[in-house]
C-alpha cells in the first residue's frame, strides 16, 4: 500500500466513498465522497502524539471489537496513509465542544475541526471494484453461543488475538487472562449450510489448519481439535500442510459441531465449554470439552452489495456476489464494459487467487489504455427515427439508461457504446421503431414460421 | 392418433439457453416437442411474438428467464413477466387457453430444470389437445 501511495501516477483516496456513477466505458464519471478526517494530511507528520494524548476510548473495530482504540486513532499500525481520524461519536469536542487536548498536543498544528465533507468528479476509462467481504456474524448461529459465553471466539477475532500488534499482543488467553488448554476449532460456521450460506467459503479449512499450528507454537501441550465437515486443501502446497498439521498432533473429527454447552455431565467436564458432535469417522455422539471455541467463521457479500451493483450496473449472483461476465473465459469482466471485479467481492477466494484475479483485472485495463479504443457489441438496438413516434415507453425501460430522449428531433437515441443488446425496448416499442440488430422482428417470425412446419 | 404438440420456446441466451446447453452436454433427454429460439433477454419476447407463435399454429408457448434478481440485462425478466401476466387473460377471452402460455424461470447451472420443465409443459398441452387455432392454419 506505501509504494501505491508513492507512486506518482496513482492517486490514493482513502476514507471516501463513492456515490455516483455515470458515462460508459472510456468515459466514466464518478462522484466521490471525501469524508472528513479533521486533521490534515499535507501537515501530519504520523507521530502519534494525539493517540497518546486523548482521553476518550472506544471498541477496536481492527481487533473485531476486543481491544479499545482512542476518539483520534488510525486503524491499525501499518495503515496508509499514516493520518489519524478523529471518531467523531466519541471526540468530546465534537459531543460537547470540549478537551481539544490532540489540538494542545499536536506540533505540526494538523487538527482541523472545521473540515467537512468535500466531494470530487473524476472522469475515468475503466473501473475496478475490489470491494471485499463482510465476515459471518455467527451469534446468529445460536447453539455455538458466540456472544454468550466468553470463550467462543470468531475467525477473525482469534486472528487478531493471535497478532503481535493485537489487543493481547500475541497472547493466546482466555477472557480471564488464563492460558486456554485445550481448544476446539469449528468449521463451516455460516457456510455449507442451507439455513446461511450454501457455498463453501474457500477459505475457512486453510486459516483453521493455521491456527491450530499457531495454538501448538505458542502452548505446545495445549490439545486440539479441528470439526470439520471435509477439509478442502485445494491449492498449490496446502496439502502438505494438512499433512504437516496431522503429523503436529492435532485432533481431526469429521463432523459438523451441533452445540456448545456449559453444562458439565462429569467432573471433567466442570468450568468448561463442551462441544457437541457427531463423529461420523466413528459412528459416535462425542462430547468434547474445551477451554475455548474458536468458529472458523465464513466469507459473505457486504451488506451494502446491492447499492454498489445498483451503482455501477452490476449483476449479482444468487449467493450476493458480484456476478462476471463469464464463469470460466471472462471471470474478471461484468456485464457494464469498462467495469471489473476482483477478489472476494466476485465470491470468496484466497489471497492466491485473489492477487491473480486483481493481476488480471489490471492487466485487462492497460490493454484498454495501450489500445486506445474499444470494441462495442454487436447485437445493439437502434432507433429508426422516421418512426419513432417520441412516445418515450422505451426510456424507462433500457437498464443500463443507453436511451437518451433527442428533444430537437423528438426521437429516442440508443447510445451504442452503453447498449448492451438485451432487446427489451425493441419488444416493447409500440410503433416497431427500434430494431435490434441480429435479433429483428422479422428474423425471429422467420424462425416462428420455420420451428413449426 | 397421438397427439405430439408443438411448442415455441422463446430462451434467453444466458441463463435458460446456457441451462438447455447444460442439459445438453450432461446428455439428459428431453422431449422433441419444445423448439426452441434464442434470444439475448427474455425481455426481447412481446404480446406479438408470443401471438405470432399461437396464430401459426404452435399448441403452447414457453417463454424461459433468468430468476428474478439474476438476469443478465438487470430487468429484463422482470419486463417478460409483467408481459405474460397481462397477455394471459387476453388469450383466455380469445379461446386460446392461458394454460398454453408458461414463463419459466431457469438459471445457467439448473440444466435438469430444462428437461423437467419441457417434459410437464408437453404433458399439460397434450392433455389441452391441439390449439384451436392449430388445424385452421394446417387447412386440416
Amino acid at each position: 500500500m506505501a509504494s501505491v501511495r508513492s507512486d506518482e501516477n496513482i492517486e490514493l483516496m482513502t476514507y471516501s466513498e463513492v456515490v455516483d456513477v455515470s458515462g460508459y466505458v472510456g468515459n466514466f464519471k464518478v462522484k466521490i465522497r471525501k469524508n472528513p478526517r479533521y486533521v490534515d494530511e499535507d501537515k501530519c507528520t504520523g507521530c502519534g502524539v494525539c493517540q497518546e494524548k486523548c482521553p476518550f476510548k472506544a471498541d477496536n473495530e481492527f481487533d473485531a471489537g476486543m481491544g479499545q482504540r482512542k476518539a483520534i486513532y488510525t486503524p491499525f499500525p501499518q495503515a496508509v496513509p499514516n493520518v489519524p481520524v478523529i471518531d467523531r461519536d466519541v471526540c468530546a469536542y465534537f459531543l460537547k465542544g470540549k478537551c481539544q487536548a490532540c489540538e494542545k498536543f499536536c506540533e505540526a498544528n494538523a487538527i482541523d475541526f472545521e473540515q467537512t465533507e468535500k466531494f470530487v468528479e473524476v472522469d475515468v476509462g475503466s473501473i475496478i471494484i475490489t470491494t471485499g467481504f463482510d465476515s459471518f456474524d455467527p451469534s446468529v448461529i445460536a447453539p455455538y453461543g458466540y456472544g454468550r459465553y466468553d470463550n467462543v471466539y470468531s475467525g477473525l477475532q482469534f486472528e487478531r488475538m493471535s497478532n503481535a500488534s493485537g489487543p493481547t499482543d500475541g497472547k493466546l488467553q482466555l477472557k480471564d487472562g488464563s492460558q486456554p488448554k485445550s481448544v476446539a476449532i469449528l468449521h463451516c460456521v455460516g457456510s455449507r449450510d442451507i439455513n446461511y450460506h450454501e457455498y463453501c467459503s474457500r477459505v475457512c479449512c486453510m486459516y483453521s489448519l493455521k491456527f491450530s499450528h499457531i495454538i501448538g507454537e505458542k502452548i505446545p501441550d495445549a490439545e486440539i481439535y479441528q470439526l470439520y465437515i471435509d477439509l478442502r486443501c485445494f491449492g498449490k502446497g496446502y496439502e502438505e500442510f494438512y499433512n504437516r498439521i496431522q503429523e503436529e498432533g492435532v485432533n481431526f473429527v469429521r463432523g459438523r459441531a451441533a452445540e456448545v454447552t456449559d453444562l458439565a455431565e462429569t467432573a471433567d467436564e466442570e468450568g468448561k465449554l463442551i462441544v457437541l458432535c457427531e463423529d461420523t469417522l466413528i459412528g459416535r455422539q462425542r462430547r468434547i470439552p474445551v477451554d475455548m471455541v474458536v468458529l472458523s467463521t465464513g466469507l459473505e457479500p457486504r451488506a451494502d452489495a446491492g447499492e454498489t451493483a445498483k451503482m455501477f450496473s452490476l449483476s449479482r449472483s444468487a449467493d450476493g456476489f458480484f456476478l462476471e461476465k463469464h464463469p470460466k473465459l471472462d471471470p474478471v469482466a461484468t456485464m457494464t464494459d469498462g467495469v471489473f471485479i476482483a477478489g472476494c467481492c466476485q465470491g470468496p477466494k484466497d489471497i492466491p487467487d485473489t492477487v491473480a484475479q486483481a493481476s488480471a483485472a489490471a492487466a485487462r485495463v492497460l490493454s484498454m489504455i495501450s489500445k486506445g479504443k474499444v470494441e462495442i457489441e454487436a447485437a445493439i438496438s437502434v432507433v429508426d427515427e422516421e418512426i419513432c413516434s417520441g412516445c418515450k415507453t422505451c426510456l424507462d425501460l433500457c437498464p443500463y439508461g443507453a436511451i437518451t430522449f433527442d428533444e430537437e428531433k423528438s426521437v429516442a437515441f440508443i447510445n451504442e457504446a452503453l447498449c448492451k443488446g438485451c432487446g427489451t425496448c425493441v419488444a416493447a416499442c409500440p410503433s416497431g421503431a427500434i430494431i435490434g440488430k441480429h435479433f429483428t422482428t422479422e428474423q425471429i417470425l422467420a424462425q416462428i414460421e420455420g420451428v413449426l412446419v | 392418433m397421438n397427439f405430439e404438440p408443438k411448442i415455441v420456446g422463446f430462451f434467453c441466451n444466458w441463463c435458460s439457453y446456457a441451462g438447455a446447453d447444460l442439459a445438453g452436454t450432461s446428455r439428459k433427454k428431453y422431449a422433441p416437442n419444445v423448439r426452441i429460439i434464442r434470444v439475448m433477454c427474455s425481455g426481447r419476447v412481446n404480446e406479438s411474438l408470443i401471438l405470432k407463435a399461437f396464430a401459426a399454429g404452435a399448441d403452447g408457448v414457453l417463454v424461459c428467464g433468468c430468476h428474478p434478481g439474476d438476469c443478465h440485462y438487470l430487468k429484463g425478466n422482470l419486463s417478460a413477466r409483467r408481459r405474460v401476466a397481462g397477455l394471459k387473460p387476453l388469450l383466455e377471452a380469445v379461446g386460446i387457453g392461458n394454460d398454453r402460455l408458461r414463463l419459466e424461470w431457469i438459471s445457467a447451472s439448473e440444466g435438469p430444470k430444462v428437461p423437467e420443465t419441457v417434459k410437464s409443459f408437453t404433458s399439460e398441452i397434450k392433455q389441452l389437445g391441439p390449439s384451436p387455432l392449430n388445424g385452421r392454419h394446417n387447412g386440416s
